[in-house]
């Protein structure tokens, strides 16, 4: 190979250049621009693959959304300070007072001692930064001595202190709530008591003249439920917020507006369920040392004579004795104090506890109202502990009016991950903190998109990844990320607590007079869904709803 | 002075490698650019090994974060745009040897780390990003790479 050998380095400095240097210098000119027409190669494969990409947008049309989901504004730091009495600092309770800014030092202390095992662990941090939302606990009350002080503890630890830190004025704790509501220094309560006492303590907050948080499910029996509506009616100035904070998720009201645009199609069945496999998720919950008959007032917890009578005569008249008990009522019973979730006589079981939930979301996205029929079949399979509510439980409720079953299928034995599923004619979406819409491969208003390629059948063709403002079709990468939760810390930096914001909403409504996203309609329409699948469940049959008479009916 | 010959294939052959790296380079950038809100938190936050704290640091602090994703989307951009086209060849070949090094560091395939990501091959101690790093150092060490390019014009005609 004869090749031309050349120098490289030929920087030559002649003064005069040649004609040969001239024609030199052209060429090298020349080779330099060699590489320029890549870049019109790249510049023409960009245009093409953009191209291809807003086609693919423009089938998107789910990624594009009328309006923002309400941002967060943080409460004002000269808001009116909304004096607060808490009822019931269990589990929930305790849990609720967190969100209003307010735990005991010893769990504090917790949550710093679980930051130091493990820095990733940042729910100290996340609580410290949690916003002030201008509240003071002035008033607690709980049946069970130890639960009553810690109460008090929390209300006073104003600067989220642990142990030794500084206190604030402790809230006055009194034994019955009925006290409590006849305090002049309690603006607002929040209710966090066993079921079987819900709707008679929010009545009498309401009549106390208090804006009432009370936890799900608001109802215990059929016949308060009404009562309570009538009375949240004629008080409007009152806030009553139901507390369901699912309300509150950003990825909801997303989902209600793909759907309201008609994006899935015609929507014919809706699954949802609840998978637990632990003794604390089926409410065997642990019994405090210190309880004994000295510390708890077990005849203010066996409830309220009306509502015990109203549930005695249903039972007894639809012959459902065998639910009740097994223990009398009378009876002092750790088990069935911590436990109260377990029995009829206190509980609403599944059906009120985690079926109101699931109900609720899909009420929120798909505004299902009360359904026009209830079948429910269960048992105690798993937990034979005494229980007389089912640790299994399907309902199924049908909405005739809107053509669509909602199934509820349940078991506290076994937590297979089941995601909730909204399927409709022409895609299903798939609903949790992030949102995932797949297209039907049998669907017509998809049909030109799947001809052509655009919609790809076996994979999910939009995902909603909470906290971004433009949703492009999202890559495989993100939604990966997103699924392990690995983007959420990017929403803002901050995540927020839903009890927190469904709290919030709560108090904005207290001070600017309007309505909350929970408030007593939406939890007479939860009330009496969850109450037809209880019924349907324990009867055996098929309750209806008659809506002229707004009454359960058996036929 | 030493002279270094080479032939016209070993010229031809060095230009190919820049350009086809400088392409790698821009496109990497461009497709950033076109993706609205494109982040590198993700990546970020699946870094593993000895900095993946630092990486991790960066992704958590927004300000940091935001820096780190113009650096990115631009500094890839540049630096395909000048192996493409031999302009600022050395800046360039610089600019790519340190997005390489970050990139092997925040994501060393070590023997038992596993990432979200997953990678297209199979991978120990030596992955494409290390290979593709000593691949921008010979180019650099050669600089016939830059026999044709924008430079070579500039440098010649300064004189």
């Amino acid at each position: 190979m004869k090749e031309e050998e050349k120098e490289i380095n030929n920087q030559k400095e002649d003064k005069t250049p040649s004609a040969k240097e001239v024609s030199q210098g052209r060429r090298d000119a020349l080779k330099a621009m060699v590489s320029v027409p890549v870049l019109g190669a790249m510049a023409y494969g960009v245009y093409r693959k953009r191209k291809a990409e807003s086609t693919l947008r423009d089938a998107a049309e789910m990624s594009r959304f009328r309006t923002d989901v309400v941002p967060y504004s943080p409460p004002s730091p000269d808001a009116e300070v909304i004096r607060i009495g808490i009822i019931g600092f269990g589990i929930r309770g305790t849990q609720l007072a967190q969100g209003l800014g307010f735990a005991t030092p010893e769990y504090v202390d917790g949550l710093i001692q679980q930051s130091k095992i493990n820095p990733e662990n940042t729910r100290y941090q996340d609580f410290m930064e949690q916003d002030d939302l201008r509240v003071m606990i002035t008033a607690v009350c709980d049946i069970f001595d130890t639960y009553g002080e810690e109460a008090v503890l929390a209300g006073a630890n104003i600067h989220r202190e642990g142990v030794g830190g500084t206190l604030g004025p402790k809230p006055r704790r009194y034994r019955h709530y009925k006290e409590l509501l006849a305090a002049p220094d309690v603006d607002a309560v929040v209710i966090a008591s066993p079921d079987h006492w819900h709707g008679t303590m929010a009545m009498d907050a309401l009549r106390a003249g208090k804006h009432v948080y009370l936890e799900k499910p608001m109802t215990w029996t059929v016949p308060e439920t009404y009562e309570l509506r009538a009375l949240a009616r004629s008080n409007p100035q009152l806030v009553f917020q139901l507390g369901h904070q699912n309300r509150q998720i950003e990825a909801y009201e997303r989902a209600r507006q793909i759907i309201e645009r008609g994006l899935l199609g015609k929507i014919s069945l809706v699954e949802t369920g609840t998978n637990r496999n632990d003794p604390n998720g089926a409410w065997v919950y642990p019994i405090h040392k210190d309880a004994n008959q000295k510390t708890i007032d077990w005849e203010q917890f066996e409830g309220n004579p009306d509502r015990i009578k109203e549930y005695m005569d249903y039972m007894t008249s639809a012959g459902l004795l065998k639910y009740v008990g097994p223990e009398s009522r009378e009876k002092f019973s750790l088990e069935r104090f911590f436990r109260w979730r377990c029995w009829w006589d206190y509980s609403t079981g599944l059906s009120g506890d985690l079926l109101t939930h699931e109900y609720d979301a899909m009420n929120q996205i798909l505004r299902l109202g009360i359904p026009s029929s209830a079948s429910s079949s269960g048992g105690v399979y798993f937990f034979k502990d005494g229980r007389t509510v089912p640790d299994v439980l399907q309902t199924v409720f049908e909405f005739g009016d809107k053509e669509i079953t909602m199934l509820y299928s349940a078991t506290l034995a076994n937590q297979f991950s089941r995601s909730r599923k909204i399927m409709g004619h022409d895609a299903t979406m798939e609903v949790g903190n992030t949102l995932k819409v797949t297209v039907d491969p049998q669907s017509e208003q998809y049909r030109r998109q799947i001809d052509q390629g655009v919609v790809k059948l076996d994979e999910p063709f939009y995902t909603y990844l909470p906290g971004q403002s433009v949703d492009a079709v999202s890559t495989a990468t993100e939604r990966y990320f997103a699924e392990r939760g690995l983007l959420y810390s990017f929403i803002s930096g901050k995540r927020y607590n839903t009890t927190f914001l469904h709290l919030k909403e709560w108090l904005d409504c207290i001070r600017n007079g309007k309505q909350p996203s929970c408030g007593i309609d939406q939890g007479f329409e939860e009330a009496i869904t969850a109450h037809m699948g209880t019924r349907a469940y324990l009867e055996g049959r098929t309750m209806y709803w008659d809506k002229d008479k707004e009454e359960i009916t058996r036929e | 002075m030493q002279s270094i010959h080479y032939s016209k294939l070993q010229r031809y052959a060095l230009f190919i490698l820049r350009v086809l790296i400088g392409w790698y380079f821009l496109y990497e950038g461009l497709a950033k650019v076109f993706t609205p809100n494109w982040s590198a938190f993700g990546y970020l936050m699946d870094s593993k090994g000895l900095f993946a704290s630092f990486f991790a640091r960066l992704a958590e602090n927004p300000a940091w974060l935001e820096a780190v994703n113009w650096i990115n989307i631009w500094g890839l951009t540049i630096v395909g745009l000048m192996l493409v086209l031999g302009l600022f060849t050395n800046i360039g070949y610089i600019g790519a040897m340190i997005f390489l090094l970050l990139y092997y560091l925040s994501h060393p395939p070590l023997l038992f780390a596993e990432y979200i990501l997953p990678s297209e091959g199979s991978y120990l101690w030596v992955d494409k990003n290390l290979i593709l790093l000593v691949t921008v150092a010979v180019l650099m060490l050669f600089p016939a790479s830059r026999a044709i390019s924008f430079d070579s014009l500039l440098f010649r005609k300064s004189r």
